[in-house]
């Protein structure tokens, strides 16, 4: 099962450059649904065999919220606002690849640290998880556009998902299903205040979000 | 009983988006609270059973901090109900810029305000570490749509910096709790458990470089929903963006039901042995944060934001009092009463000023001793019992938890916090009392007929700050002496 769970992570990783690398919004949007569908996977392939009908049944939703629902939300937000591309992030596109590139460094590094302790799982595990979780932040310092960072905030919880689903914790399902909520009506609200940014400055440029500040007056 | 406490508000927060009119919703919301609170009163009494196979119960702390959030919710219904009626009409001018903008419906105001009080609820009696993850997650969405009531760019931009940078913090709780499980997980064992009573039980065989790892993420995420330094960034902005009644309880309720979240893994830490790491950080951000809360005081001429980094210096005192450890734990659980009941009451009055004189610079308000009597007073007064002067209640918990620091010979931390507390007095003196006193510009209208909930409600909170420096009740000094044992005071 190992080589299943370590071609899915090594994917998570390309995604993970995908989005870095790329300018397009929807391109940034599809790599994370991806994700979403690559963790629902990883969550099949971590049961060793074993499977049950909610074992089955939970990845599949967590698949249909992540890979294809707010994906579709997000796609409608980008839509709404009319805003294509970032432009002119913080750091450019190549300097993001090579952060990405020692975030992977500092992954690995961090996942010979911290040995899961009687864990079968692939040890590709943490690396991957740590990495993904480095790319949400990446994305969410040095990106401008509201879109990107939902995003970032959404590789994040795709990376921390990776860390749970993997290490196959047997959390119940009512809080599996309680995180998985709390993260769609998450998604959600933000896509509304996207809404109303757009509407309100006519960009959803968050660097331009500047007029809270303690300014002495 | 237990699941009737979450369930009865977040099903009348359900209701009061559908209610049209505002006369029954208004009365839907007065009679939650009440039944709220005299629901969490009664289990003082008699201690309801634990629930969902023990994922819900109530100890002392759950118990302190649920009565304590209802009291304030209950307190701030009344208020919210007089606030609202005086917000009828449909678009306002900007007290800033003078742009027209509108509220946001009322009906979702006042459900997200009942969902809000049913997530909290729900924090408080977690004994479940994941739940109480997607209960903390569940207060940040509740929330974020009362701090964006008035509709304009200002407020818009504050809910999005409160949404994006809280849920981040809590998605690397998330990750701290999952630590945890991989901490817990025994060799052989495949089952998990993440309630606080098994792990509790269990802590002696965690895995400590895990549950270090844990600890720190746990207290970076839920510190930045508390508003511990250097993660309180969205907090300035949410508060002094939201409309008072909701100011009030993101600073009096939510900011607790955050602390509550480190306390737990906290607890853990302490029964693994490993209290010294936990209480060196708390300490260490606590300090900080009190630095940056002195800071940004200092000069700070926007009274709502002043009130904002005075909750990021009360939050620092909470993480010193318990870093400190001891009788200082002692303090922060006194500690935590008093600010709540000060800070929402200074919340209020602010309200009050703002509605008065359409302005949030300190220095464009004068005279609040002549124009509104009560108020005024009870800006002065509050402005005393938040920088922990007797006899108010703060000065007792502030000075319980420096007689910590001088019993365990730390006088480093002594000093600054001394030092801290000084400057912080001083940076507030100078707004507070301007705006207190001096003859009143001619253009301040007292609008006619103004509720007298706006000034009875902080009115009766002053009066329980000032019990609560004169005599804690017997029975409340039993729960919290109970609390700071479940933190590992001995």
């Amino acid at each position: 099962m190992n080589q299943l769970q370590n071609a899915i992570l090594v994917f998570l990783v390309l995604t993970g450059f995908m989005l870095l690398a790329s300018s397009r919004l929807v391109a940034c949007i599809r790599a994370v649904a991806i994700q979403g569908i690559l963790l629902g996977l990883l969550a099949i392939a971590a049961q060793d065999g074993k499977l049950s009908v909610f074992g089955v049944l939970l990845p599949l939703t967590s698949t249909a919220v992540k890979g294809f629902l707010l994906p579709w939300l997000l796609t409608r937000a980008m839509r709404d606002a009319d805003t294509v591309r970032e432009i002119e992030p913080l750091i450019g596109y190549n300097l993001s690849v090579i952060i990405g590139a020692i975030a992977l460094g500092v992954s690995l590094w961090l996942g010979q640290r911290l040995q899961l302790p009687n864990q079968p799982a692939s040890f590709l595990l943490v690396p991957a998880a740590f990495f993904t979780c480095l790319v949400g932040l990446v994305l969410l310092t040095t990106r401008s556009k509201a879109i990107t960072q939902v995003l970032g905030y959404l590789t994040l919880e795709n990376g921390v998902y990776a860390f749970g689903a993997a290490v196959a914790l047997q959390m119940p399902i009512l809080l599996e299903l309680g995180i998985l909520l709390d993260v769609f009506v998450g998604v959600f609200v933000m896509g509304i205040a996207i809404f109303n940014i757009s509407r309100q400055f006519d960009h959803i440029d968050t660097d331009r979000l500047v007029s809270l500040s303690d300014r002495v007056r | 009983m237990i699941i009737l406490l979450v369930l009865i508000p977040a099903l009348a927060g359900a209701a009061a988006f559908f209610i049209g009119s505002d006369p029954p919703r208004r009365g839907l919301l007065v009679s939650i609270a009440i039944v709220q609170f005299a629901l969490s009163a009664v289990t003082w009494i008699a201690p309801p059973a634990p629930a969902l196979g023990g994922w819900l119960a109530e100890d002392a702390l759950g118990r302190l901090f649920l009565t304590l959030t209802s009291l304030l919710f209950l307190a701030s219904s009344f208020y919210a109900v007089a606030y609202l009626r005086g917000e009828r009409d449909q678009s306002h001018a900007d007290i800033e810029e003078g742009f027209l903008f509108s509220n946001a419906r009322e009906a979702s105001f006042t459900g997200c305000l009942l969902l809000f009080l049913a997530a909290m609820t729900l924090v408080t009696l977690s004994q479940h570490l994941a739940l109480l993850w997607v209960a903390v997650e569940a207060t940040t969405l509740a929330s974020a749509p009362l701090i964006y009531f008035h509709r304009h760019h200002r407020s818009l931009e504050a809910t999005w910096k409160y949404l994006l940078i809280c849920s981040v913090g809590i998605a690397l709780a998330l990750l701290g709790i999952f630590f945890l499980a991989v901490a817990s997980s025994s060799p052989g064992s495949k089952t998990v458990s993440l309630v606080l009573k098994d792990l509790l039980s269990d802590a002696p065989h965690l895995n400590p470089l895990w549950l270090k790892a844990a600890f720190v993420l746990m207290l970076v995420g839920y510190g930045t929903k508390m508003g511990l330094a250097p993660f309180h960034t969205w907090l300035p902005d949410a508060h002094s963006e939201a409309p008072s009644v909701a100011s009030a309880l993101l600073s009096g309720a939510l900011l607790n039901c955050a602390f509550l979240g480190i306390l737990r893994i906290h607890q853990i830490c302490v029964a693994s042995g490993l209290a010294d790491f936990s209480q060196r950080l708390l300490l260490v951000l606590g300090l900080l944060s009190m630095a940056v809360a002195a800071v940004f005081i200092t000069g700070q001429t926007d009274y709502k934001r002043m009130l904002a980094y005075s909750s990021v210096e009360h939050m620092g005192i909470l993480a010193v009092g318990v870093g400190l450890g001891g009788t200082g734990m002692f303090g922060a659980m006194l500690h935590v009463i008093n600010h709540s009941l000060s800070k929402v009451m200074l919340f209020m009055v602010a309200g009050n000023l703002l509605a008065v004189y359409h302005t949030k610079s300190s220095k464009n308000v004068t005279g609040a001793l002549r124009v509104l009597p009560v108020s005024g007073l009870l800006w002065v007064l509050g402005f005393l019992a938040i920088t922990g002067s007797p006899p108010f209640g703060p000065f007792l918990s502030e000075f319980t938890i420096l007689k910590a620091a001088l019993d365990q010979s730390r006088f480093f931390v002594a000093i600054v916090y001394l030092v801290l507390l000084t400057i912080i007095l001083a940076g507030m003196a100078t707004p507070v009392l301007g705006m207190a006193q001096g003859t009143p510009g001619k253009d301040v209208v007292v609008p006619a007929g103004r509720s007298v909930a706006l000034t009875a409600v902080p009115a009766t909170l002053g009066g329980a700050i000032l019990l609560m420096g004169v005599y804690v009740p017997p029975f409340l000094a039993r729960t919290i002496q109970e609390a700071a044992r479940l933190l590992g005071q001995r």
